[in-house]
Protein backbone atom coordinates (compact mmCIF):
# COMPACT_ATOMS: atom_id res chain seq x y z
CA UNK A 1 0.00 0.00 0.00
CA UNK A 2 2.51 2.56 1.24
CA UNK A 3 0.73 5.66 0.01
CA UNK A 4 1.35 8.82 1.99
CA UNK A 5 -1.56 10.55 3.60
CA UNK A 6 -2.85 13.44 1.50
CA UNK A 7 -2.35 16.88 2.94
CA UNK A 8 -5.13 18.10 5.22
CA UNK A 9 -5.70 20.44 8.10
CA UNK A 10 -6.22 18.60 11.39
CA UNK A 11 -8.59 20.05 13.99
CA UNK A 12 -8.95 18.49 17.45
CA UNK A 13 -12.00 20.07 19.13
CA UNK A 14 -12.60 19.44 22.82
CA UNK A 15 -16.36 20.08 22.76
CA UNK A 16 -19.25 18.98 20.56
CA UNK A 17 -20.14 22.60 19.66
CA UNK A 18 -16.60 23.22 18.43
CA UNK A 19 -16.78 20.04 16.37
CA UNK A 20 -20.14 21.02 14.81
CA UNK A 21 -18.78 24.45 13.94
CA UNK A 22 -15.61 22.99 12.45
CA UNK A 23 -17.67 20.56 10.40
CA UNK A 24 -19.52 23.32 8.59
CA UNK A 25 -16.79 25.99 8.51
CA UNK A 26 -15.18 24.67 5.32
CA UNK A 27 -16.35 22.39 2.53
CA UNK A 28 -14.81 18.94 2.15
CA UNK A 29 -14.46 18.37 5.89
CA UNK A 30 -14.55 14.86 7.32
CA UNK A 31 -15.02 13.52 10.82
CA UNK A 32 -12.53 11.06 12.24
CA UNK A 33 -12.98 9.04 15.44
CA UNK A 34 -10.49 6.20 16.02
CA UNK A 35 -9.39 6.42 12.39
CA UNK A 36 -8.83 2.67 12.07
CA UNK A 37 -10.88 2.58 8.86
CA UNK A 38 -10.78 6.19 7.63
CA UNK A 39 -7.00 6.60 7.77
CA UNK A 40 -6.52 3.38 5.83
CA UNK A 41 -9.02 4.61 3.21
CA UNK A 42 -7.30 8.01 3.08
CA UNK A 43 -3.96 6.34 2.41
CA UNK A 44 -5.59 4.48 -0.47
CA UNK A 45 -6.85 7.74 -1.91
CA UNK A 46 -10.49 6.84 -1.23
CA UNK A 47 -11.01 9.88 0.97
CA UNK A 48 -9.30 13.22 0.36
CA UNK A 49 -10.64 15.69 2.92
CA UNK A 50 -9.19 19.21 3.15
CA UNK A 51 -10.02 19.33 6.85
CA UNK A 52 -10.11 16.41 9.27
CA UNK A 53 -12.02 16.91 12.53
CA UNK A 54 -10.61 14.46 15.07
CA UNK A 55 -13.32 13.68 17.66
CA UNK A 56 -10.89 11.88 19.99
CA UNK A 57 -10.50 14.76 22.45
CA UNK A 58 -14.23 15.25 23.21
CA UNK A 59 -14.67 13.58 26.59
CA UNK A 60 -18.47 14.15 26.64
CA UNK A 61 -18.86 11.52 23.93
CA UNK A 62 -17.08 8.84 25.94
CA UNK A 63 -19.62 8.04 28.65
CA UNK A 64 -21.75 4.96 29.25
CA UNK A 65 -24.80 5.28 31.52
CA UNK A 66 -26.99 2.39 32.53
CA UNK A 67 -30.03 2.83 34.78
CA UNK A 68 -33.72 1.91 34.98
CA UNK A 69 -34.38 4.06 31.89
CA UNK A 70 -32.04 1.89 29.86
CA UNK A 71 -28.60 2.10 28.38
CA UNK A 72 -26.94 5.11 26.73
CA UNK A 73 -23.55 4.68 25.07
CA UNK A 74 -21.61 7.74 23.85
CA UNK A 75 -20.42 7.53 20.25
CA UNK A 76 -16.82 8.12 21.37
CA UNK A 77 -16.71 5.06 23.65
CA UNK A 78 -13.93 2.80 22.43
CA UNK A 79 -14.73 -0.77 21.48
CA UNK A 80 -12.38 -1.93 24.23
CA UNK A 81 -14.30 -0.02 26.89
CA UNK A 82 -17.60 -1.18 25.40
CA UNK A 83 -16.49 -4.83 25.37
CA UNK A 84 -15.16 -4.53 28.92
CA UNK A 85 -18.31 -3.03 30.48
CA UNK A 86 -19.64 -5.59 32.96
CA UNK A 87 -23.19 -4.19 33.04
CA UNK A 88 -23.56 -4.40 29.25
CA UNK A 89 -22.07 -7.91 29.20
CA UNK A 90 -24.71 -8.98 31.72
CA UNK A 91 -27.81 -7.46 30.12
CA UNK A 92 -26.92 -7.01 26.44
CA UNK A 93 -24.51 -9.84 25.64
CA UNK A 94 -24.90 -9.41 21.86
CA UNK A 95 -23.35 -5.93 22.14
CA UNK A 96 -20.33 -7.23 24.08
CA UNK A 97 -19.87 -10.13 21.69
CA UNK A 98 -20.12 -7.82 18.66
CA UNK A 99 -17.66 -5.30 20.14
CA UNK A 100 -15.19 -8.10 20.87
CA UNK A 101 -15.55 -9.48 17.34
CA UNK A 102 -14.49 -6.25 15.63
CA UNK A 103 -11.02 -6.13 14.06
CA UNK A 104 -8.06 -6.93 16.35
CA UNK A 105 -7.41 -5.96 19.99
CA UNK A 106 -5.12 -3.10 19.00
CA UNK A 107 -7.80 -1.57 16.76
CA UNK A 108 -10.35 -1.82 19.55
CA UNK A 109 -8.17 0.37 21.76
CA UNK A 110 -9.10 3.42 19.66
CA UNK A 111 -11.95 2.40 17.36
CA UNK A 112 -15.29 3.74 18.60
CA UNK A 113 -18.99 2.94 18.62
CA UNK A 114 -19.73 5.95 16.40
CA UNK A 115 -16.99 4.96 13.97
CA UNK A 116 -18.29 1.42 13.67
CA UNK A 117 -21.86 2.63 13.11
CA UNK A 118 -20.70 5.05 10.39
CA UNK A 119 -18.19 2.60 8.90
CA UNK A 120 -17.79 2.94 5.15
CA UNK A 121 -19.19 0.08 3.09
CA UNK A 122 -16.68 -2.42 1.71
CA UNK A 123 -16.09 -4.19 -1.59
CA UNK A 124 -13.25 -6.09 -3.23
CA UNK A 125 -13.37 -3.55 -6.10
CA UNK A 126 -13.23 -0.57 -3.73
CA UNK A 127 -10.86 -1.40 -0.85
CA UNK A 128 -7.82 -1.54 -3.11
CA UNK A 129 -4.87 0.71 -3.90
CA UNK A 130 -5.30 3.65 -6.27
CA UNK A 131 -3.40 2.00 -9.13
CA UNK A 132 -5.48 -1.18 -8.76
CA UNK A 133 -8.75 0.72 -8.94
CA UNK A 134 -7.51 2.96 -11.75
CA UNK A 135 -6.45 0.02 -13.89
CA UNK A 136 -9.97 -1.35 -13.39
CA UNK A 137 -11.55 1.98 -14.50
CA UNK A 138 -12.64 2.72 -10.93
CA UNK A 139 -16.19 1.79 -9.84
CA UNK A 140 -19.61 3.24 -9.13
CA UNK A 141 -18.74 4.00 -5.52
CA UNK A 142 -15.76 6.15 -6.43
CA UNK A 143 -15.02 8.00 -9.68
CA UNK A 144 -16.28 5.26 -12.00
CA UNK A 145 -19.64 4.70 -13.63
CA UNK A 146 -20.04 0.97 -13.41
CA UNK A 147 -20.50 -1.41 -10.51
CA UNK A 148 -18.19 -4.35 -11.20
CA UNK A 149 -20.19 -6.48 -8.79
CA UNK A 150 -23.50 -5.99 -10.62
CA UNK A 151 -22.67 -4.30 -13.95
CA UNK A 152 -26.30 -4.23 -15.07
CA UNK A 153 -27.53 -2.58 -11.89
CA UNK A 154 -27.68 1.10 -11.22
CA UNK A 155 -26.50 1.20 -7.64
CA UNK A 156 -23.40 0.33 -5.65
CA UNK A 157 -23.54 -3.04 -3.92
CA UNK A 158 -20.67 -2.54 -1.43
CA UNK A 159 -21.45 -4.33 1.83
CA UNK A 160 -22.05 -2.64 5.16
CA UNK A 161 -19.62 -4.38 7.49
CA UNK A 162 -20.09 -2.87 10.94
CA UNK A 163 -20.62 -5.49 13.64
CA UNK A 164 -22.31 -3.32 16.26
CA UNK A 165 -25.29 -2.06 14.25
CA UNK A 166 -27.19 -5.39 14.13
CA UNK A 167 -26.41 -6.08 17.80
CA UNK A 168 -27.98 -2.71 18.70
CA UNK A 169 -30.88 -2.91 16.24
CA UNK A 170 -32.23 -6.13 17.78
CA UNK A 171 -32.76 -4.18 21.03
CA UNK A 172 -34.66 -1.40 19.20
CA UNK A 173 -31.81 1.08 19.65
CA UNK A 174 -32.23 4.74 18.86
CA UNK A 175 -29.40 6.93 17.71
CA UNK A 176 -28.85 10.52 18.88
CA UNK A 177 -27.61 12.84 16.17
CA UNK A 178 -26.35 16.37 16.77
CA UNK A 179 -26.63 18.96 14.01
CA UNK A 180 -26.75 22.73 13.59
CA UNK A 181 -30.42 22.76 14.71
CA UNK A 182 -29.87 20.72 17.87
CA UNK A 183 -30.10 17.04 18.69
CA UNK A 184 -32.50 14.67 16.93
CA UNK A 185 -33.15 11.02 17.57
CA UNK A 186 -34.18 8.25 15.18
CA UNK A 187 -34.30 4.47 15.04
CA UNK A 188 -30.79 3.17 14.45
CA UNK A 189 -32.14 1.11 11.54
CA UNK A 190 -33.18 4.40 9.86
CA UNK A 191 -29.59 5.65 9.93
CA UNK A 192 -28.99 3.45 6.89
CA UNK A 193 -30.22 3.03 3.33
CA UNK A 194 -29.61 0.24 0.81
CA UNK A 195 -27.05 2.05 -1.35
CA UNK A 196 -23.39 1.16 -0.94
CA UNK A 197 -22.21 4.51 -2.30
CA UNK A 198 -24.41 6.54 0.05
CA UNK A 199 -25.48 4.25 2.85
CA UNK A 200 -25.88 6.77 5.69
CA UNK A 201 -28.91 9.01 6.03
CA UNK A 202 -26.80 11.52 8.00
CA UNK A 203 -26.39 14.95 6.45
CA UNK A 204 -22.92 16.46 6.02
CA UNK A 205 -23.28 18.70 9.08
CA UNK A 206 -24.42 16.02 11.54
CA UNK A 207 -22.54 13.95 14.12
CA UNK A 208 -23.72 10.71 15.73
CA UNK A 209 -23.32 11.35 19.47
CA UNK A 210 -24.89 8.39 21.26
CA UNK A 211 -27.04 5.27 21.11
CA UNK A 212 -29.94 4.64 23.47
CA UNK A 213 -31.47 1.28 24.28
CA UNK A 214 -34.62 0.74 26.39
CA UNK A 215 -34.36 -1.69 29.32
CA UNK A 216 -34.83 -5.29 28.28
CA UNK A 217 -34.91 -8.77 29.72
CA UNK A 218 -34.19 -10.39 26.37
CA UNK A 219 -31.37 -12.89 26.00
CA UNK A 220 -29.14 -12.14 23.04
CA UNK A 221 -26.13 -13.25 21.03
CA UNK A 222 -23.93 -12.07 18.14
CA UNK A 223 -21.56 -14.04 15.95
CA UNK A 224 -19.96 -13.60 12.56
CA UNK A 225 -18.60 -15.65 9.71
CA UNK A 226 -15.07 -14.68 8.67
CA UNK A 227 -11.98 -16.31 7.25
CA UNK A 228 -9.68 -15.72 10.25
CA UNK A 229 -10.64 -15.65 13.92
CA UNK A 230 -9.39 -12.08 14.37
CA UNK A 231 -9.06 -8.80 12.47
CA UNK A 232 -11.40 -9.73 9.59
CA UNK A 233 -14.57 -7.90 8.64
CA UNK A 234 -17.71 -10.05 8.65
CA UNK A 235 -18.61 -12.05 5.57
CA UNK A 236 -21.92 -12.24 7.40
CA UNK A 237 -22.72 -11.28 10.98
CA UNK A 238 -25.91 -12.11 12.87
CA UNK A 239 -27.41 -10.69 16.07
CA UNK A 240 -30.41 -12.34 17.73
CA UNK A 241 -32.43 -11.30 20.76
CA UNK A 242 -35.06 -13.52 22.37
CA UNK A 243 -37.71 -12.32 24.83
CA UNK A 244 -39.98 -14.72 26.68
CA UNK A 245 -43.49 -13.40 27.43
CA UNK A 246 -45.81 -14.33 30.32
CA UNK A 247 -47.30 -17.26 28.36
CA UNK A 248 -43.84 -18.72 27.80
CA UNK A 249 -43.82 -17.84 24.10
CA UNK A 250 -40.52 -16.68 22.63
CA UNK A 251 -40.29 -13.52 20.56
CA UNK A 252 -37.20 -13.26 18.39
CA UNK A 253 -35.57 -10.19 16.83
CA UNK A 254 -32.82 -10.74 14.28
CA UNK A 255 -30.52 -8.48 12.27
CA UNK A 256 -27.75 -9.28 9.80
CA UNK A 257 -24.66 -7.36 8.69
CA UNK A 258 -22.13 -7.93 5.92
CA UNK A 259 -24.63 -9.17 3.35
CA UNK A 260 -26.29 -5.95 2.17
CA UNK A 261 -25.36 -2.29 1.89
CA UNK A 262 -27.09 -1.69 5.21
CA UNK A 263 -27.61 -3.69 8.40
CA UNK A 264 -30.75 -5.67 7.72
CA UNK A 265 -33.50 -6.31 10.24
CA UNK A 266 -35.19 -9.56 9.27
CA UNK A 267 -38.92 -9.93 10.05
CA UNK A 268 -39.36 -12.98 12.23
CA UNK A 269 -42.12 -15.59 12.11
CA UNK A 270 -44.84 -15.48 14.81
CA UNK A 271 -43.52 -16.15 18.31
CA UNK A 272 -42.42 -19.66 19.18
CA UNK A 273 -45.19 -20.91 21.49
CA UNK A 274 -44.50 -23.13 24.49
CA UNK A 275 -46.01 -26.15 22.74
CA UNK A 276 -44.74 -25.43 19.23
CA UNK A 277 -42.19 -27.64 17.55
CA UNK A 278 -38.83 -25.80 17.71
CA UNK A 279 -37.35 -27.77 14.81
CA UNK A 280 -39.89 -26.59 12.27
CA UNK A 281 -39.78 -23.09 13.75
CA UNK A 282 -36.02 -22.75 13.31
CA UNK A 283 -36.22 -24.30 9.85
CA UNK A 284 -38.70 -21.56 8.90
CA UNK A 285 -36.46 -18.93 10.50
CA UNK A 286 -33.49 -20.19 8.51
CA UNK A 287 -35.49 -19.98 5.25
CA UNK A 288 -36.60 -16.42 6.09
CA UNK A 289 -33.02 -15.23 6.60
CA UNK A 290 -31.92 -17.02 3.44
CA UNK A 291 -34.56 -15.14 1.48
CA UNK A 292 -33.97 -11.76 3.12
CA UNK A 293 -30.22 -11.36 2.77
CA UNK A 294 -28.58 -10.39 -0.48
CA UNK A 295 -24.82 -11.04 -0.44
CA UNK A 296 -23.05 -10.00 -3.65
CA UNK A 297 -19.60 -10.55 -5.12
CA UNK A 298 -18.18 -7.89 -2.80
CA UNK A 299 -15.63 -10.31 -1.31
CA UNK A 300 -13.66 -13.23 -2.64
CA UNK A 301 -15.95 -15.63 -0.77
CA UNK A 302 -18.89 -16.85 -2.86
CA UNK A 303 -22.20 -15.04 -2.22
CA UNK A 304 -24.12 -18.31 -2.08
CA UNK A 305 -21.85 -19.56 0.69
CA UNK A 306 -22.38 -16.35 2.65
CA UNK A 307 -26.15 -16.60 2.22
CA UNK A 308 -26.21 -20.17 3.54
CA UNK A 309 -23.77 -19.32 6.36
CA UNK A 310 -25.82 -16.31 7.46
CA UNK A 311 -29.02 -18.36 7.64
CA UNK A 312 -27.37 -21.35 9.34
CA UNK A 313 -25.71 -19.04 11.87
CA UNK A 314 -29.06 -17.33 12.52
CA UNK A 315 -30.80 -20.60 13.31
CA UNK A 316 -27.88 -21.76 15.47
CA UNK A 317 -27.79 -18.56 17.54
CA UNK A 318 -31.59 -18.42 17.92
CA UNK A 319 -31.77 -22.05 18.98
CA UNK A 320 -29.10 -21.52 21.62
CA UNK A 321 -31.19 -18.76 23.22
CA UNK A 322 -34.23 -20.92 24.09
CA UNK B 1 0.33 23.11 8.56
CA UNK B 2 2.65 22.11 11.36
CA UNK B 3 1.89 22.24 15.04
CA UNK B 4 4.06 21.75 18.10
CA UNK B 5 3.33 18.39 19.68
CA UNK B 6 4.73 17.59 23.10
CA UNK B 7 4.81 14.02 24.31
CA UNK B 8 6.93 11.67 26.38
CA UNK B 9 8.89 9.26 24.22
CA UNK B 10 10.47 6.30 26.02
CA UNK B 11 10.52 8.31 29.24
CA UNK B 12 12.00 11.52 27.78
CA UNK B 13 10.01 14.67 27.11
CA UNK B 14 10.04 15.65 23.42
CA UNK B 15 8.60 18.56 21.51
CA UNK B 16 8.47 18.58 17.73
CA UNK B 17 6.79 20.51 14.95
CA UNK B 18 4.59 17.93 13.26
CA UNK B 19 2.32 18.23 10.20
CA UNK B 20 -1.29 17.19 10.79
CA UNK B 21 -0.98 14.32 8.31
CA UNK B 22 2.16 12.80 9.89
CA UNK B 23 1.62 9.23 11.00
CA UNK B 24 2.99 8.14 14.34
CA UNK B 25 5.18 5.49 12.70
CA UNK B 26 6.81 8.05 10.37
CA UNK B 27 7.33 10.41 13.30
CA UNK B 28 9.06 7.66 15.31
CA UNK B 29 11.15 6.27 12.47
CA UNK B 30 12.04 9.45 10.56
CA UNK B 31 12.09 12.19 13.19
CA UNK B 32 13.55 10.13 16.03
CA UNK B 33 15.30 7.29 14.21
CA UNK B 34 13.40 4.72 16.25
CA UNK B 35 13.13 2.06 13.58
CA UNK B 36 12.00 -0.73 15.90
CA UNK B 37 8.35 -0.23 14.97
CA UNK B 38 8.00 -1.85 11.55
CA UNK B 39 5.88 -1.07 8.52
CA UNK B 40 4.46 -4.45 7.58
CA UNK B 41 1.10 -4.26 5.85
CA UNK B 42 1.10 -0.48 6.31
CA UNK B 43 -2.66 -0.54 6.73
CA UNK B 44 -3.35 -1.67 10.30
CA UNK B 45 -3.77 -5.35 9.50
CA UNK B 46 -0.56 -6.98 10.75
CA UNK B 47 0.42 -5.33 14.05
CA UNK B 48 4.15 -5.00 13.23
CA UNK B 49 3.91 -1.25 13.88
CA UNK B 50 2.45 -1.67 17.39
CA UNK B 51 3.77 0.76 20.01
CA UNK B 52 2.39 1.66 23.42
CA UNK B 53 0.50 4.92 23.94
CA UNK B 54 -0.23 5.53 27.62
CA UNK B 55 0.54 1.88 28.21
CA UNK B 56 -1.96 0.54 25.68
CA UNK B 57 -1.08 -1.03 22.32
CA UNK B 58 -1.61 1.24 19.32
CA UNK B 59 -1.11 0.65 15.59
CA UNK B 60 1.29 3.46 14.76
CA UNK B 61 0.77 3.17 10.97
CA UNK B 62 -2.86 4.27 11.28
CA UNK B 63 -2.39 6.74 14.14
CA UNK B 64 -1.85 10.46 13.58
CA UNK B 65 1.18 11.65 15.54
CA UNK B 66 -0.63 14.85 16.49
CA UNK B 67 -3.36 12.83 18.21
CA UNK B 68 -0.71 11.60 20.69
CA UNK B 69 -0.23 15.07 22.16
CA UNK B 70 0.43 14.81 25.90
CA UNK B 71 0.68 11.02 25.96
CA UNK B 72 3.45 8.64 26.94
CA UNK B 73 4.69 6.75 23.90
CA UNK B 74 6.85 3.64 24.33
CA UNK B 75 8.65 1.78 21.57
CA UNK B 76 10.71 -1.40 21.62
CA UNK B 77 13.86 0.74 22.01
CA UNK B 78 12.64 1.86 25.44
CA UNK B 79 12.05 -1.60 26.85
CA UNK B 80 15.62 -2.44 27.91
CA UNK B 81 16.58 -0.63 31.10
CA UNK B 82 20.23 0.21 31.86
CA UNK B 83 21.44 -2.22 29.22
CA UNK B 84 19.32 -5.10 30.54
CA UNK B 85 16.65 -6.51 28.24
CA UNK B 86 13.09 -6.61 29.57
CA UNK B 87 11.74 -9.94 30.80
CA UNK B 88 9.74 -10.32 27.58
CA UNK B 89 12.71 -9.51 25.39
CA UNK B 90 14.81 -12.09 27.25
CA UNK B 91 12.02 -14.65 27.08
CA UNK B 92 11.61 -14.19 23.30
CA UNK B 93 15.39 -14.60 22.94
CA UNK B 94 15.68 -17.66 25.15
CA UNK B 95 12.55 -19.44 23.87
CA UNK B 96 13.17 -18.76 20.18
CA UNK B 97 10.07 -16.55 20.03
CA UNK B 98 11.82 -14.61 17.29
CA UNK B 99 12.46 -16.03 13.83
CA UNK B 100 12.93 -13.37 11.15
CA UNK B 101 12.21 -10.75 13.82
CA UNK B 102 9.99 -8.44 11.81
CA UNK B 103 6.88 -8.97 13.94
CA UNK B 104 8.83 -9.17 17.22
CA UNK B 105 8.71 -5.52 18.37
CA UNK B 106 4.93 -5.46 17.87
CA UNK B 107 4.51 -8.85 19.55
CA UNK B 108 6.59 -7.78 22.55
CA UNK B 109 4.76 -4.49 23.00
CA UNK B 110 1.30 -6.08 22.71
CA UNK B 111 2.47 -8.71 25.22
CA UNK B 112 3.94 -6.02 27.49
CA UNK B 113 0.58 -4.32 27.65
CA UNK B 114 -1.08 -7.66 28.40
CA UNK B 115 1.31 -8.56 31.24
CA UNK B 116 0.90 -5.13 32.83
CA UNK B 117 -2.85 -5.72 33.25
CA UNK B 118 -2.80 -9.50 33.55
CA UNK B 119 0.51 -10.78 35.00
CA UNK B 120 -0.41 -14.45 34.63
CA UNK B 121 -2.40 -14.94 31.41
CA UNK B 122 -3.52 -18.35 30.17
CA UNK B 123 -3.00 -19.48 26.57
CA UNK B 124 -6.38 -18.18 25.38
CA UNK B 125 -5.79 -14.78 26.94
CA UNK B 126 -2.40 -14.55 25.24
CA UNK B 127 -3.90 -15.58 21.90
CA UNK B 128 -6.65 -12.97 22.25
CA UNK B 129 -4.22 -10.19 23.19
CA UNK B 130 -1.90 -11.04 20.29
CA UNK B 131 -4.79 -11.64 17.86
CA UNK B 132 -3.91 -8.53 15.87
CA UNK B 133 -0.19 -9.34 15.55
CA UNK B 134 0.66 -11.57 12.62
CA UNK B 135 3.86 -13.65 12.29
CA UNK B 136 4.57 -14.64 8.67
CA UNK B 137 7.14 -17.18 9.92
CA UNK B 138 4.14 -18.69 11.77
CA UNK B 139 6.15 -19.06 14.96
CA UNK B 140 3.09 -18.68 17.17
CA UNK B 141 3.75 -21.65 19.46
CA UNK B 142 7.16 -20.28 20.49
CA UNK B 143 5.75 -16.79 20.82
CA UNK B 144 3.07 -17.95 23.23
CA UNK B 145 5.69 -19.98 25.16
CA UNK B 146 7.86 -16.86 25.35
CA UNK B 147 5.04 -14.76 26.82
CA UNK B 148 4.36 -17.50 29.36
CA UNK B 149 8.05 -17.69 30.28
CA UNK B 150 8.15 -13.91 30.78
CA UNK B 151 5.04 -14.07 32.97
CA UNK B 152 6.71 -16.80 35.02
CA UNK B 153 9.82 -14.65 35.48
CA UNK B 154 7.49 -12.30 37.33
CA UNK B 155 9.28 -9.00 36.65
CA UNK B 156 7.20 -5.89 36.14
CA UNK B 157 7.00 -5.48 32.37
Amino acid sequence: MSEALPDFKLIRPTSLDEALNALTAQPNTRLCAGGTDLIVNMRRGLETPDVLVDLGAISDLKTITMDDKGLRIGAGVTLRDLAGHAGIAGAFSAITQAANAIAGPNHREVATLGGNLCLDTRCQYYNQSHWWRKSNDFCLKYRGDICHVAPNGNRCRAAFSGDLAPALIVFGAKVEIAGPDGVRSCDLADLYREDGADHLTLTKDEIVIAVQIPPTDAASAYDKIRVRGAVDFPLAGVAVACRTDASGARHFALAVTGTNSMPLRVDMPDPLGKDDDPDSYFKALEKLVQKAVSPQRTSTIAPHYRRLSASALSARLARALI
Amino acid sequence: MKRIVALTLNGRATEDAIAGNTLLIDYLRDTHGLTGAKKGCDGGECGACTVLVDGRPRLSCITLAASCEGTKVETIEGQAKAGRLSALQRAFHENLGTQCGFCTPGMILSATSLLRTNPDPDTDEIKTALGGNLCRCTGYVKIIQSVKAAAKAGENP
